[in-house]
C-alpha cells in the first residue's frame, strides 16, 4: 500500500533556513539597525555611544514590560485601552503606601517598604486586570470598551488617592529598579553576562540532543555554533557598552563613598547593567516560556487562532481571559514601579498615553490584532524601535509635532510590511 | 438484550424560538455504525452536539453504558470517552499539527511543560497510520490541504482511546482516495469496538458504512432502521416526506 522507500529528505534550500532563523525577526532588527545607524550620522555619533544606549534601554523598560503583556491580550483578539491608566493607578497606591501610610508604621527607609509596597502594587494591578478579564470573559462585554472605560477609570482613581499631588521622594530601595539610580557595575555586569552565554549555549544543545533522541532532523553542527557565537557576541557586546558608560564625576562628588572612594577626582566608577533591564530580561525569560511551554500559552495561542475550536477542546476560554488581563494588570505594576522610581516619584500624569505606546510596540514586533500570532522577543525590539525613534528625533532636534507624525506613520507602515510579508510567505 | 453504549432519551433543545430538536430518542451499540440523515436544519448536528458537549440539552436525558451521564461540557464528554470530528474540524489554524492534536490535552514533562518533543513524536507515530504521507508536522495547519487538515482531525479523535466516536460529515471536504480512506478505517474502529455516530448527506454512503440509520425532519425523529431492512428510496422518502415508509404499512 503506502511507499516502502522513505522520500528523500526536504532540500535545505539557503542559509537562513538552515540556522532556521525566524526572517521577520531579521527584517525587525534590520530596521532597527537602519534607525540606529541613520540617527547615529544625523547626530554625528552622538547616537551610539554608552551614554545613550544607556538611557534608550532604562526609557523602554516600563513599556517593554507592559507589551510582554499586550502579546498575549492581542493574541486572543483582546485589547487594552487601559495599561497606562492601570500603571498610574498602581504607582498611585505604592506612592502612597511607600511615602504616607506605612512610615506611620515603620521608620522611614525601614527593609520591608519596598518589598510591601511592591506586593501591594503588584496585588492592585492584578485585581484590576483580573476585573477587566471578568468583564469581557463572563458578562460578554467586548474588550474595547471595558478597557476604554478602565482608561477613565484607573488614572482618576489614582488622582483620588493622591489628591492630585505629586508623591516623592520614593524609597531608596525601591528606586534601585528605575535604571540610573540602580545598577551592578562592572564585575557583576560580565559575571551576569557570562552565566547568560553559559545558558544560551546549553539550550542550543540541549534542544539539539532532545531532537536527535526523538529521531527529528537537527541543524549542521556549524549552524548551531554559528546561532551560538552570534548570540554570545550579541550578550557580551551588549555589556561591554554597558560597562563602558562611566559614572560623571559630578555624580560621584555627591557621595564618594557610594562609589567606593575618597574623593570624586581620579575615581573611575562605571554603570553596567542596569537592574530595570535585568527586570525586563526576567520577564521576557518568563513569558516566553509562558508561552512557549505552557497549557496556559497554548491555550492562548490556540484561542487566538480558533476560540471555537479552543472552547470543544475543553478550554475554559472565559477563565482563560481572566487570567490574561490579571497577568497584565500585574505587569502594568511592574511597569509602574520602573517608570516611578526612575523619575523618583509618582506623578499624575505618569504613563499617559502608554497604551499607544505599549499596543503599538506589540504589533509593530508583529502581534497580529486577528488573533493567534505574536512574540514576546518581537514587541520587545518593537519598543526599543519605538523608542529609539522618539529618543532619535528629539536627539536631532525633530519639531514635537513631526515626531508624533513620524511615529504615527511608522507604526501604519510597519503593519502594512507585516501583512505584505504574511502574504508573500503564505502565513495567515 | 445488552446495555446499549450511548442511549439518549427524550432530547429537546431550542434556540431562541425555534425547536431545534424535539424529543428525539436515539442508541448505540458497541461495535456499531449509525448514520443520522436528514435536510440541513433537520437537527442531526444539534442533536449530537448535546453528546459532545457543545450545547446544554434543555430536557433529556443520557445514558452511557447503562449510568446516568451529565454532560455539561466538551472536557465531560471528553471524560466518558466521547471523541468528535466536527464538520468545521476545530482546528486552530496556528498551531502545527502535534498541538492542535493534544490541545486540551497535552503531554507534560514531569515538571509541568508542555512536552513538545514527545507530542510530535506521537504525532509522527499515529499519522504514519493514518495517513502515510502526512509530513508537514511543523507547518501551522493552515498551510495543509483540506485532506491532510481531516486527517489531523481524526487523529485526534482516534489517538485518545475513544468508546464513542462521533463524526460529523467526515468525508465533505475529501478526495475520492481519501474518502476511502475514512472508509476502511470506519471498518476498522468498528471491529476494535467502538460506537460511531455518524452525519452524512450522502445517501448511498451512509447505506454502505452504517449498520442503522436514523432519519431526522425539522427537529423530530422520522425513524430508525437497519439498512438492510430499508432500500435507498425508502431512505429517501423518510427525509424528503417526513414519514416512515414501514410504520405507516
Amino acid at each position: 500500500m503506502s511507499d516502502p522507500v522513505a522520500p528523500p529528505p526536504t532540500q535545505r534550500k539557503n542559509l537562513l533556513q538552515t540556522l532556521e532563523i525566524d526572517t521577520r525577526m531579521l527584517g525587525m532588527i534590520g530596521a532597527f539597525a537602519l534607525v540606529c545607524i541613520v540617527f547615529n550620522y544625523m547626530t554625528d555619533g552622538r547616537f551610539l555611544t554608552p551614554r545613550n544606549i544607556f538611557n534608550l534601554t532604562i526609557q523602554t523598560v516600563s513599556v517593554a514590560i507592559m507589551a510582554t503583556g499586550m502579546v498575549f491580550v492581542i493574541v486572543t483578539r483582546h485589547i487594552d485601552l487601559s495599561v497606562g491608566a492601570i500603571l498610574a493607578a498602581c504607582s498611585a497606591l505604592m506612592a502612597m503606601t511607600q511615602v504616607r501610610w506605612i512610615t506611620e508604621v515603620l521608620e522611614i527607609g525601614h527593609w520591608a517598604i519596598p518589598w510591601i509596597t511592591i506586593v501591594a502594587g503588584i496585588t492592585l494591578g492584578a485585581v484590576i486586570g483580573a476585573v477587566n478579564g471578568w468583564l469581557i470573559g463572563y458578562q460578554g462585554i467586548p474588550a474595547f470598551i471595558v478597557t476604554l472605560g478602565g482608561f477613565l477609570i484607573w488614572r482618576n482613581v489614582g488622582w483620588y488617592q493622591t489628591g492630585g499631588q505629586t508623591i516623592g521622594p520614593l524609597d531608596k530601595t525601591f528606586m534601585t529598579f528605575g535604571g540610573i539610580n540602580g545598577t551592578l557595575g562592572g564585575p557583576v555586569s560580565w559575571v551576569l553576562g557570562i552565566i547568560a552565554v553559559i545558558i544560551a549555549i546549553a539550550l542550543i544543545f540541549k534542544s539539539r540532543t532532545t531532537k536527535q533522541k526523538h529521531g527529528f532532523p537537527v541543524k549542521p553542527m556549524w549552524a548551531e555554533a554559528s546561532l551560538a557565537a552570534i548570540i554570545a557576541a550579541t550578550i557580551l557586546g551588549f555589556i561591554a557598552i554597558l560597562t563602558n558608560y562611566s559614572v560623571p564625576e559630578r555624580v560621584i562628588a555627591r557621595d564618594p563613598a557610594k562609589y567606593g572612594c575618597e574623593v570624586a577626582e581620579g575615581c573611575e566608577v562605571v554603570y553596567g547593567l542596569p537592574i530595570s533591564v535585568l527586570l525586563l530580561i526576567a520577564i521576557a525569560g518568563v513569558m516566553t516560556v509562558i508561552a512557549k511551554r505552557t497549557r496556559f500559552g497554548r491555550y492562548i495561542f490556540a484561542t487566538g487562532g480558533n476560540p471555537d475550536a479552543a472552547e470543544l477542546s475543553g478550554i475554559n476560554t472565559r477563565m482563560l481571559t481572566v487570567k490574561i488581563f490579571a497577568l497584565m494588570g500585574a505587569l502594568c505594576a511592574i511597569a509602574a514601579v520602573v517608570a516611578s522610581s526612575r523619575l523618583a516619584n509618582h506623578s499624575n500624569d505618569l504613563g499617559t498615553l502608554d497604551e499607544l505606546r505599549v499596543i503599538a510596540a506589540a504589533v509593530i514586533g508583529g502581534t497580529a490584532l486577528s488573533g493567534g500570532i505574536g512574540t514576546i522577543y518581537g514587541a520587545i525590539l518593537g519598543a526599543l524601535i519605538m523608542q529609539s525613534l522618539q529618543s532619535g528625533m528629539a536627539m536631532v532636534g525633530v519639531d514635537a509635532p513631526l515626531q508624533n507624525i513620524v511615529v504615527g506613520s511608522v507604526l501604519v507602515l510597519a503593519v502594512w510590511l507585516d501583512i505584505q510579508y504574511r502574504k508573500r510567505t503564505g502565513a495567515k | 438484550m445488552t446495555t446499549p453504549l450511548v442511549e439518549m432519551k427524550n432530547i429537546s433543545i431550542a434556540f431562541g424560538g425555534v425547536q431545534a430538536v424535539d424529543n428525539v430518542s436515539i442508541s448505540l451499540n458497541a461495535g456499531e455504525v449509525v448514520g443520522l440523515l436528514g435536510h440541513n436544519g433537520a437537527g442531526k448536528s444539534t442533536l449530537i452536539k448535546m453528546l459532545s458537549g457543545a450545547y446544554k440539552m434543555d430536557s433529556g436525558e443520557i445514558y452511557i453504558e447503562g449510568n446516568k451521564a451529565t454532560i455539561q461540557s466538551p472536557r465531560d464528554a471528553r471524560d466518558y470517552n466521547i471523541e468528535t470530528i466536527y464538520q468545521t474540524l476545530a482546528l486552530a489554524d496556528n498551531l502545527d499539527a502535534a498541538s492542535n492534536l493534544f490541545l486540551g490535552r497535552e503531554l507534560t514533562t514531569p515538571l509541568g511543560f508542555v512536552d513538545d518533543d514527545r507530542m510530535e513524536a506521537e504525532t509522527r507515530k499515529i499519522m504514519a497510520r493514518l495517513n502515510p504521507n502526512f509530513k508537514k508536522l511543523k507547518e501551522p495547519v493552515s498551510a495543509l490541504s483540506g485532506g491532510q487538515r481531516q486527517s489531523v482531525a481524526i487523529a485526534r479523535a482516534v489517538y485518545f482511546n475513544a468508546k464513542i466516536l462521533i463524526m460529523d460529515e467526515p468525508t465533505a471536504a475529501l478526495g475520492v482516495h481519501e474518502t476511502a480512506m475514512v472508509a476502511e478505517l470506519i471498518q476498522e474502529l468498528k471491529k476494535q469496538g467502538l460506537g460511531i455516530f455518524l452525519i452524512s448527506h450522502d445517501t448511498r454512503e451512509m447505506m454502505d458504512l452504517c449498520d442503522r440509520v436514523a432519519v431526522m425532519k425539522n427537529g423530530q425523529m422520522v425513524g430508525a432502521e437497519r439498512v438492510e431492512d430499508v432500500t435507498e428510496d425508502d431512505i429517501l422518502s423518510m427525509i424528503i416526506l417526513g414519514k416512515n415508509p414501514k410504520a405507516a404499512a
